[in-house]
């Protein structure tokens, strides 16, 4: 298989990119200062295409590349990829979903936490050496509180089966009410914001959900409310986010994703009512290599003429 | 006019005495005398320049029946022996290692804490501090904040640990450990624990030693109370059985662990990581600390959320049924 070509369109775990190197002619998009250069060179060499969350495959580059066969996305989120033209041309997709289940939900309510309990910013006050001239301030108790979650799928339910560990009572919005959930839902984000203490968004990226998160639902989830996201940075219409934090019109939240990662509002770097991290959802050595090796098998599956893994079609 | 005064003068020394002894917990003594100083007489001490024996001096010791403490005030067998009529000390945490329980036993005096009140928001902050460790968001947080104003690749920032699956020892399951469990079994972890004592009823597997805990488990969280037998129950030969890739909680007292030999082991790579809200010398905490990424510290506010002041009203119904000689709420049994 070594004669197959690969493009690897951003940095991935090293893992991920040794073993692609040693099975395939890899192609590191990076490499090349111009796409549009390392496409005149090999576009027809180019039979897979290997992305992640940052980036994909759009229809450009799809059109660009005559033999791709296969999309395989290191991440189970797959908006940086077209799917109407892959589904068109016949290019096969898959994304990595169980996996990283566990550690996304474990970051969202880690995120909980620490955004309620205030754990980063104790954290600074102890290192500051501020703790020696006085005591921290009263935080919010997460126990108990009502947590919303936006979009109840895998990674919905497993935020929703930890949650109910600290006896949070559980609501949910999602496209169809889930016959066998014993959780409350809610036919609208608005309603769910108002319902909350807590608000998570865990669903898709698509046309229908980008700012799903809008200044109505902020306004609703309202100054005692919290938002967290792990899902995507465009589910949140971000300069909206930001004022209402500044403004105080939202208590907190606690955020993985971003609209232009990896660029950070600058507003949100001196808030305490925020938690912000590098999209680190997935960031463990054990998941990062789980869903490296669901890509490696995907693309061994595929050239083998075998079943997919975890086609998405 | 003079009778006016005279009357409410006798109607206060009629009052049962409490004796608080502090530095209260943020606003508590305060509210405990504005509201309730219709049914107690608090005497408070920490508002004068006195020392306690003099303090005491003015206000004929033999009629105090009842003192109310915070963790921060030491009740030792000097100050009881200032109070020859004590029948009642009050605490306001869960910890009771700042009261001579022994003292307390041999002159008959009943002892009552938060009792379970602070339990949910302590065993909140274990999790707290045991996810944020392992995923480093603290350290994240910070990083975005600091180094990474300029943009750089956030594939730089380094992986974290994953929690589901870790086999987590809790050291002391009582009402906070039994807390600590319950949040952290549906997170796939796989429990385990050691107390004083094997707990029926309970489906965690038991282990006799904290060594053998130790040995057998990636995380241990510590949350049992501080007394002559597990002062540094968490010791080098623990930490070293803990391994490198192990990570330790603390949100019971500072000196169950022997914080020399933890920090020591965590400069020389013994030790995964650590997240504390309690140290040995509160607010001193060793300087090594705060250079390292791989530990999250947090100011010993375990209970301190907006149901904190429930305290208030647990420490008067402990207070009511004392005086009407009625079970407390909220006993210590003092056992041998």
């Amino acid at each position: 298989m070594g004669s197959i070509g690969v493009l690897l369109v951003t940095p991935v775990l090293p893992y991920l990119e040794q073993e692609l190197d040693k099975r395939y002619k890899l192609f590191r998009a990076w490499d090349y200062p111009e796409t549009a250069q390392l496409l005149a060179q090999h576009a027809t060499s180019i039979q897979a295409v290997v992305g992640n969350s940052g980036a994909g495959a759009d229809a450009e580059m799809i059109e660009a590349l005559p033999k791709l066969e296969i999309v395989s996305c290191f991440s189970v989120g797959v908006d940086k990829v077209d799917l109407e033209k892959c589904r068109e041309k016949g290019i096969r997709v898959t994304n990595t979903p169980h996996v990283l289940t566990d550690d996304v939900a474990d970051l969202a309510i880690g995120l909980m936490l620490t955004l309620l309990r205030r754990i980063c910013e104790c954290d600074r006050f102890v290192r500051s050496g501020k703790w020696k001239h006085g005591d921290y301030k009263l935080t919010t108790k997460f126990s108990g509180k009502t947590v919303g979650i936006l979009g109840l799928g895998r990674i919905g339910q497993a935020i929703a089966k930890r949650a109910e560990g600290f006896n949070c009572s559980i609501c949910y919005y999602s496209r169809t009410e889930k016959r066998n959930s014993k959780y409350k839902y809610y036919p609208s984000v608005v309603e769910l914001a108002s319902n909350c203490d807590v608000l998570v968004v865990a669903c898709p990226l698509t046309e229908e959900t980008h700012h799903i998160i809008n200044r109505e639902v902020i306004n609703a989830l309202g100054p005692k409310g919290f938002l967290i996201n792990i899902g995507r940075g465009k589910h949140v219409d971000e300069p909206e986010l930001v004022s209402a934090l500044v403004e105080g019109r939202l208590a907190g939240a606690g955020l993985d994703v971003f609209e232009n990662e990896p660029v950070v509002p600058e507003e949100l770097f001196g808030l305490e009512n925020v938690v912000i991290v590098p999209h680190i959802g997935s960031g463990t050595l054990e998941t990062r290599t789980a869903m490296a090796d669901l890509v490696l098998g995907n693309l061994e599956a595929h050239f083998l003429g075998k079943p997919l893994l975890t086609p998405l079609f | 006019m003079a009778e006016e005064s005279n009357n409410g003068t006798n109607h206060m020394q009629d009052l049962p005495k409490v004796l608080l002894l502090g530095p209260g917990p943020p606003f508590c003594f305060e509210s405990l005398q504005l509201l309730y100083s219709h049914k107690f007489h608090f005497l408070n001490p920490h508002l004068s320049d006195l020392s306690l024996q003099h303090f005491l001096d003015h206000h004929h010791p033999p009629s105090i029946p009842a003192i109310l403490c915070s963790p921060k005030h030491s009740v030792t067998a000097d100050v009881l022996r200032l109070l020859p009529s004590l029948r009642l000390v009050l605490t306001t945490s869960a910890g009771t290692n700042h009261i001579d329980l022994r003292e307390c036993r041999r002159r008959g005096i009943q002892v009552a804490n938060s009792g379970a009140l602070f339990s949910e928001d302590v065993a909140d902050m274990a999790v707290a501090l045991l996810i944020d460790g392992l995923r480093k968001i603290s350290a994240a947080d910070r990083w975005l904040r600091t180094q990474n104003r300029q943009n750089t690749p956030w594939d730089l920032f380094p992986l974290g640990f994953k929690l589901s699956g870790k086999r987590v020892g809790i050291v002391g399951l009582g009402s906070i450990g039994m807390e600590v469990a319950k949040r952290l079994e549906p997170f796939g972890c796989i429990i385990s624990y050691n107390s004083k004592h094997r707990k029926g009823r309970v489906s965690y597997p038991f282990c006799s030693t904290v060594l053998e805990l130790a040995a057998t488990c990636d995380v241990l969280v510590v949350c049992c109370a501080l007394n002559e037998e597990t002062k540094h129950i968490i010791n080098r030969e623990v930490i070293l059985a803990l391994g490198k890739g192990g990570f330790i909680v603390n949100v019971g007292r500072g000196e169950l662990i022997d914080e020399k030999e933890l920090v020591k082991c965590l400069m020389e790579g013994e030790l995964g990581g650590a997240g504390f809200d309690v140290f040995e010398n509160e607010p001193r905490i060793p300087q090594e600390l705060f250079k390292m990424d791989n530990v999250v510290l947090s100011p010993h506010v375990g209970p301190l959320t907006e149901s904190y002041m429930n305290i208030c009203a647990l420490m008067v119904g402990n207070l009511e049924a004392f005086f009407l000689n009625k079970p407390l709420l909220t006993p210590l049994i003092l056992s041998e």
